[in-house]
């Protein structure tokens, strides 16, 4: 990419923000370790401080989970609160539904992602209308954890991004981590809600290290339900969630190579979205290009899209792109890596924001 | 079919005279309302209801057994029975067949009754999870969860079996087999004929129960709930009986059944058939049936009251009722609602 294209972008020096404030980690409090780590320990400190929580799922008991997310957790809660069921996901979730309704914070786990779709009768017609039928006196209190997303190399449905399912679905709330110290305070604030939340783990980032600060989530004070910032820039907002936001950071990194400073925005809610952090964001950039893995028609690019532009549509320099996995069955492991949003794609994307031009 | 264990204490308890009375009563008040309601509705008062004629025994004796202050039963869209014994708020009960909210208005906490849904075998698994969370707690309270024959063929009844047998969750699995799915009979949807048969599998006791016959329902659920109770596991009851009127105010069985194969099917009337054994054993005299066909249609009156006077929901609730903690997209579609809506 040439600087040309930079045309029309703010001028260096304009920007008065701090670049490392924001997902900044204190390095006293903080400990490095895995999202696997990160997941463990939250879970087993949500099951310390709520004697109404309760893990289950398939082989979640014993084994500690086929991504050892659960590890550990039965021997020391015991099997009342860590235990395995029998194999079958719309089992899983009808049951959450009568424990939520006895008092229980169900948090069950679906295998992986696909695995969901044998669930979906119960997570749609149930789990997401309770509230709303039984007119508040039954809420839903379920965290379902659902390893989620590709990137692995994994058999067939185990690299599906449901995300855009799931967010059409009134009366559910979706989020994703995309580091450990997301992963350990998103998942800790998820299973204290009173609302159902399908938690989507970026399986492929379980065993990247990173530094988590347990006694804070947010040292600049942001609020737990709304998107971050990641990376401060001030030509172009990269919007992405899951393992996206790890692959635009670098790519952010790259870009700033060739002299153009790129915001990163892990989106972390995909519902709500937090539309005020796109629109102050956008505002900011004026450019605005969304990454996400999961097929292109109807994703949840499309809603931030026009969350964007229904937020600065007057400041926007271009359409905002996306860049996406296609309108394809999650392809087989010789050929993810070119299903998925890969960094020459997402640089091809911002390209194609800064040489827009006005027709 | 019987496979469950001989009960013993009060389970075993034949009903006293009262008690008989008393079923008969709620019987009549049972067949009456839903007989009205049909009327209601073709009145205009309700836009569609789905009648349980002819399943007053089985509705009436399973209900009957359920203890209030600690059990908890999930219910079909077709438990108006059920819910009236147990003493539901029938206004609030019928509120759902006048369109007002799907689930109906009542305290599902208060009422021990699971919302009203419309999803064939969708609370079956709410009935096991329920029930584990009772043992979870240590509790001896039993979930009942009703399906018909039609929904015997969702997956979701066998995981709940499964489940139910696996962790030895105190689940009363309340079967009304009516003969017919809308237009689909018995012999077209359950495969060997009967649902009880297929406990065996989970390894589960069953009760293939005459289930017009009010008083054989009310010991064989009540058998069921002490074995659930007593720490046992689930029980599998099956009521045959069967559906004597359409499958909801749009159906036409004209369609798919003959008159003479109505009547064949349908036996002799459960209301007449108990009237005729409460005369032979003395228990009740004509007296006693023509007051509780009047309470029947007072009471009746009093619904039909309550339900004309019924208002609709306030449009907020749409958006209130969403989440415990709402979003800021519906608080703005809300805002937006109020504001380009005339019912401010």
């Amino acid at each position: 990419m040439s600087n040309s294209i930079l045309e029309g972008v703010p001028a260096a020096g304009d920007n008065t923000a701090d670049n490392t404030a924001s997902s900044a980690v204190s390095p006293a409090a903080a400990t490095v370790m895995s999202m696997q780590q990160a997941l463990n320990r939250a879970l087993d400190e949500v099951l310390a401080e709520n004697p109404k929580t309760l893990i289950f799922g398939e082989d979640c008991g014993r084994l500690g989970g086929v991504f050892r997310i659960t590890d550990g957790l039965q021997a020391k809660h015991g099997e009342q609160r860590v235990f395995d069921t029998p194999l079958a996901e719309s089992g899983i979730l009808g049951m959450s539904v009568g424990l939520a309704m006895a008092g229980f914070h169900p948090i069950p786990e679906v295998q992986f992602d696909g695995f969901a779709y044998p669930a979906i009768n119960q997570i749609v017609c149930q789990i997401a209308r309770m509230n709303y039928r039984s007119r508040g006196t039954m809420p839903m209190p379920i965290t379902l954890r659902v390893p989620s997303f590709g990137g692995i190399r994994a058999p067939e449905h185990h690299g599906e991004s449901l995300e855009a399912l799931f967010a059409h679905v009134p009366g559910l709330k979706v989020v994703s981590p995309s580091n450990p110290h997301e992963a350990y305070h998103l998942l800790k604030y998820a299973a204290t809600r009173p609302d159902p939340v399908i938690f989507m783990e970026p399986k492929s980032r379980y065993w990247q290290k990173g530094e988590v600060d347990t006694a804070s989530h947010d040292a600049a004070g942001g609020s737990p339900t709304g998107a971050k910032v990641m990376r401060e820039g001030r030509h172009l907002t990269l919007v992405a969630w899951g393992a996206m936001v790890a692959r635009c950071l670098q790519v952010a990194e790259l870009a700033a190579e060739d002299g153009i400073d790129i915001e990163v925005l892990d989106l972390r809610w995909l519902k709500p979205i937090d539309a005020g952090a796109l629109a102050a964001s956008v505002r900011k950039t004026r450019r605005a290009v969304v990454v996400h893995e999961a097929p292109l028609t109807s994703g949840l690019g499309a809603e931030v899209a026009q969350l964007i532009t229904q937020g600065c549509f007057d400041t926007l320099r271009a359409p905002v792109e996306r860049v996406t996995g296609f309108d394809v069955p999650y392809p087989s492991g010789d050929l993810e890596d070119e299903y998925i949003p890969n960094i020459d794609r997402i640089l091809f994307g911002i390209q194609r924001v800064l040489e827009y031009k006005r027709g | 079919m019987d496979t469950l264990p001989v009960a013993s204490g009060d389970a075993a308890d034949p009903l006293t005279p009262a008690q008989l009375r008393e079923l008969y009563s709620l019987m009549v008040a049972v067949r009456h309302l839903d007989t009205s309601a049909i009327a209601w509705q073709r009145q205009g008062i309700i836009p569609g209801y789905a009648p349980e004629l002819g399943q007053e025994a089985a509705q009436v004796g399973s209900g009957y057994a359920v203890d209030t202050t600690r059990d908890f039963v999930f219910p079909t869209y077709r438990e108006m029975g059920v819910a009236r014994t147990m003493g539901v708020d029938m206004v609030a009960y019928m509120s759902t067949h006048k369109a007002t909210w799907h689930g109906g208005l009542y305290d599902p906490l208060e009422s021990r009754l699971a919302p009203i849904q419309a999803v064939v075998a969708g609370s079956v698994l709410h009935a096991v999870g329920w029930a584990h969370g009772q043992t979870l707690d240590r509790k001896d309270g039993v979930a009942m969860t009703y399906f018909g024959d039609g929904a015997s063929s969702q997956g979701d009844v066998h995981e709940a079996l499964n489940f139910a047998a696996v962790m030895k969750t105190p689940v009363v699995f309340f079967v009304q087999n009516n003969g017919w799915a809308i237009s689909v009979p018995t012999e077209r949807q359950v495969a060997g004929g009967s649902v009880a048969a297929r406990a065996a599998g989970y390894g589960m006791p069953a009760l293939q129960i005459d289930g017009d016959d009010v008083v054989a329902v009310v010991e064989a659920t009540r058998r069921a709930f002490a074995h659930a109770r007593a720490g046992n596991g689930p029980v599998l009851i099956e009521a045959m009986t069967y559906r004597r009127g359409p499958h909801s105010t749009s159906d036409d069985p004209g369609r798919y059944r003959s008159l003479d194969e109505e009547r064949d099917g349908a036996g002799q009337d459960p209301l007449q058939r108990f009237r005729q054994q409460l005369l032979a054993d003395g228990i009740a005299d004509e007296a006693f049936f023509a007051g509780a066909l009047a309470a029947a249609k007072a009471e009746e009156e009093q619904i039909r009251t309550g339900i004309q006077a019924l208002d609709s929901r306030p449009g907020t609730e749409m958006f209130d009722l969403v989440f415990q903690e709402t979003t800021p997209a519906l608080q703005a579609q809300a805002a937006n609602w109020r504001e380009e809506s005339e019912h401010v």
